[in-house]
């Protein structure tokens, strides 16, 4: 097993950012919830790297605070997605064609068919805008997509030899379930949830740009893209810099994404052999 | 031969689009849309920044410089005791459905206006008048319960312009006045186009067409002026990017005074802000000037109370509200607030609101008070904060002219009761003696700087990108309003 040059890049700029936001919470240069309106729109700086907002808000310290935001919701939705998902994708699998499954896999078709930032804005719009209402937003459009990703790697394992002889041996479909098909989509499940996570931080931005994701004062990528849209034609470091945050950390996930699926998808491994 | 037509035709399109012939019409965006087009029935200012003197006219004027001016009354007569005016009408005057505009006309709008089911939002305006009167078709008397002296000022408000019997039906959709311009087209979501009236009865306006564009997202505006998409931006929403508009010879820009303070209004019935300590906390707690300079960028004056800086009458009590947290803290542990406590800060769309409610905010974390950021539509906004009053802090820009008055209304959103406010605003609307007003009104500045009543910011400075050509726009607004009358096309 050789790490790809794809992983090792994606794991960098993984770590950079999951880095900063760690650190974040011990110390960043400049306190965000303090406006500083004296020292606003200054351009990159010995004192201020990044440059400073138009409240006078270091920027730096501001996209530290903001991968915090971007990875806890990222995180908790892609939890919320699995924790749903996956239990619900073994269940269909193990009552494959019956009424369970029908009533499963449709249900999933449902939340699919729907364009899933326009639910997200729905739901908060009518429930409030905040980050814990961007998080379940997100959430729910992730467990569709491990529900199908684990039935469809569990049907294929149910004709396998061993699962027969689980069968045989007496166990019921749960146990089954729990103890040899999932320990086998588990490398499915780590591939996915890395992509899945990169396109929940995508979808964090996007909330937030139209104001719906977390609320002022915790800062966010998406809002400071938006704040500095009037301010972007004369002060272009408000939005490149948080642009660029967004664009490094989805980019880091995807490729470790890719790295990881060399890595761990058994099928890939053996046809490059 | 078709071909050779077109060529002529276009040709003769160059020669007039290059001739001396001056444009007639004008694009005007503005941020806001109207909720409906009836302005004797709705606070929303949107309505007159559309509506006043350019469809609707009152039997007064505000003119640019905040003076009152004849409108629909060519000339009045006020009794010695102050209790009898005869107003006399401009003759021919006829609505946009050709009906004429006559004393029952105004006697229907002004008893429509007063009445008790009446849905006006400024009906203190007319507290004061007992019965109007049709004495002939151009001949008009209003008798009053009691002097006041500002029945000239009420009557040029825009919530008190003219209607008729025969249109109100339908004034929500398709407004009918008297003005020099009439409602053509409404597509919601975008625009409003107004027309020449041909049989206006005054001086007819340069303009032929007046579109009105509905713009709410900053950005927005910003790329359609430069794109010059749009001919003026009344209200620029985005002050950050006026020097970059003032460096471009394409544009002109006018920043103008407002009626409009900018408060940060408090929910006197709600605890904690029902004790005048917490409020007096609050208002040491706001640095003024950071959020003139943090939010608007540098336009606007800082007030300490709710008046107009260039009103004559105008008290500068920002000394009574310094910024000051250490006095705040002070004053929130003498009130039990040691520790602080949480509150609702519900913000309306417009930037001075969006961007001063995250800079007071920050101020007010700063003395121990957290405040819970929700940003409303305007919709929402006047649903559940205005009507509903359910909120503890919000902030917004009045931008009704000379409207201190409202201090005196318990029922208003902010639930001000005060019995001594409530006696001085009684005195002042029967006081006619200028000297003695202006006493009152100094009083009653003071008055609510000391209670506290709301946070008082700034008096809102108004911003207006046109393309360099334009002329005759306001440059102040003393009401809200685009008074389209007077702009011309200079070549």
């Amino acid at each position: 097993m050789r790490a790809s040059r794809n992983l090792w890049l994606g794991g960098l700029l993984t770590a950079v950012f999951s880095l900063a936001a760690v650190i974040s919470f011990a110390w960043v240069p400049y306190d965000v919830t303090k406006l500083d309106i004296g020292a606003k729109l200054l351009s990159p700086s010995w004192a201020h790297p990044l440059g400073t907002d138009h409240f006078g808000r270091d920027i730096l310290s501001m996209i530290m605070v903001g991968a915090r935001t971007s990875i806890a919701v990222a995180i908790v939705a892609v939890g919320i997605g699995m924790a749903l998902g996956v239990p619900l994708g073994l269940a269909a699998a193990a009552r494959k064609g019956s009424l369970l499954d029908e009533v499963i896999m449709r249900g999933n078709d449902l939340i699919f068919a729907f364009p899933s930032l326009l639910i997200a804005i729905m739901i908060t719009a009518v429930f409030g805008a905040s980050a814990v209402n961007a998080i379940i937003a997100i959430g729910i459009f992730n467990i569709p997509v491990f529900a199908r990703l684990v039935r469809g790697a569990a049907l294929s394992l149910w004709t396998r030899d061993f699962v027969l002889a689980a069968r045989v041996s007496g166990k019921g479909p749960v146990r089954i379930s729990a103890e040899h098909i999932l320990p086998n989509v588990t490398n499915l499940l780590i591939v996915q949830g890395t992509i899945q996570f990169s396109l929940g931080i995508l979808a964090e931005a996007a909330l937030s740009y139209v104001g719906l994701g977390a609320q002022p004062p915790l800062p966010s990528w998406g809002r400071m893209l938006a704040d500095a849209q009037t301010m972007f034609s004369f002060k272009p470091h408000l939005a490149i810099f948080p642009g660029l945050a967004i664009l490094l950390t989805v980019l880091g996930l995807n490729l470790m994404g890719d790295g990881l699926r060399d890595l761990l998808d058994p099928r890939l491994r053996r046809a490059q052999r | 031969m078709k071909l050779m037509k077109f060529a002529a035709a276009s040709a003769l399109a160059m020669t007039v689009a290059g001739g001396a012939l001056a444009k007639t019409d004008i694009t005007l965006a503005m941020q806001l849309e109207p909720p409906h087009l009836d302005p004797t029935s709705a606070a929303a200012g949107a309505i007159d920044s559309v509506l006043y003197s350019n469809v609707f006219e009152g039997l007064t004027r505000f003119a640019e410089d905040g003076s009152i001016q004849p409108g629909l009354a060519r000339s009045w007569e006020i009794s010695d005791d102050g209790l009898t005016y005869t107003f006399t009408l401009a003759e021919g005057v006829t609505f946009h459905d050709g009906t004429a505009m006559d004393s029952e006309d105004v006697k229907f709008s002004l008893d429509r206006a007063r009445a008790e089911d009446s849905a006006n939002a400024q009906k203190a305006l007319f507290d004061s008048i007992a019965s109007v009167e049709a004495v002939d078709a151009q001949t008009v008397k209003l008798t009053l319960s009691e002097p006041n002296g500002s029945m000239l000022f009420n009557l040029a408000w825009g919530d008190a312009v003219i209607v008729a019997p025969e249109s109100i039906e339908n004034i929500k959709q398709q407004p009918v006045g008297t003005g020099a311009f009439t409602f053509e087209d409404w597509v919601q979501g975008d625009s409003i186009t107004l027309k020449r009236n041909e049989d206006y009865w005054g001086e007819a306006p340069a303009l032929e067409e007046v579109n009105f564009k509905f713009i709410s997202d900053p950005t927005a505006g910003f790329a359609a002026m430069m794109a010059e998409d749009v001919d003026v931006f009344a209200g620029y929403p985005a002050p950050e990017n006026i020097p970059q508009f003032e460096a471009d010879p394409r544009f002109q820009v006018i920043v103008g005074n407002t009626e409009g303070e900018t408060i940060l209004s408090t929910n006197n019935k709600m605890s904690p802000f029902d004790n005048v300590k917490v409020r007096r906390a609050m208002a040491h707690a706001i640095d003024r000037q950071a959020i003139i300079d943090g939010a608007m960028f540098g336009l606007g004056t800082p007030i300490g109370t709710h008046f107009a800086p260039h009103h004559p009458d105008y008290v500068d009590l920002t000394g009574m509200s310094d910024y000051d947290p250490e006095k705040a803290r002070a004053l929130l542990a003498e009130a039990g607030f040691e520790d602080g406590f949480e509150t609702t800060l519900k913000l309306p769309p417009p930037s001075y609101a969006r961007r001063g409610g995250e800079i007071i905010a920050a101020q007010l974390r700063e003395v121990g008070i957290e405040t819970e950021i929700s940003n409303l539509e305007w919709a929402q906004w006047l649903e559940q904060v205005f009507k509903g009053k359910d909120y503890g802090l919000t902030i917004v820009s009045h931008t009704e002219p000379f409207d201190i008055g409202i201090y005196a209304r318990p029922d208003y959103y902010f639930q001000y009761d005060s019995a001594e406010f409530q006696e001085m605003n009684a005195a002042l609307s029967a006081e006619s003696d200028p000297e003695k007003r202006s006493a009152l009104l100094e009083d009653m500045q003071r008055l609510i700087a000391e209670d506290a009543v709301n946070g008082y910011l700034f008096q809102l400075a108004i911003p207006t990108i046109a393309k360099a050509g334009v002329r005759g726009l306001w440059e102040n607004a003393p009401t809200q309003a685009n008074d389209m009358t007077g702009v011309y096309w200079e070549e």
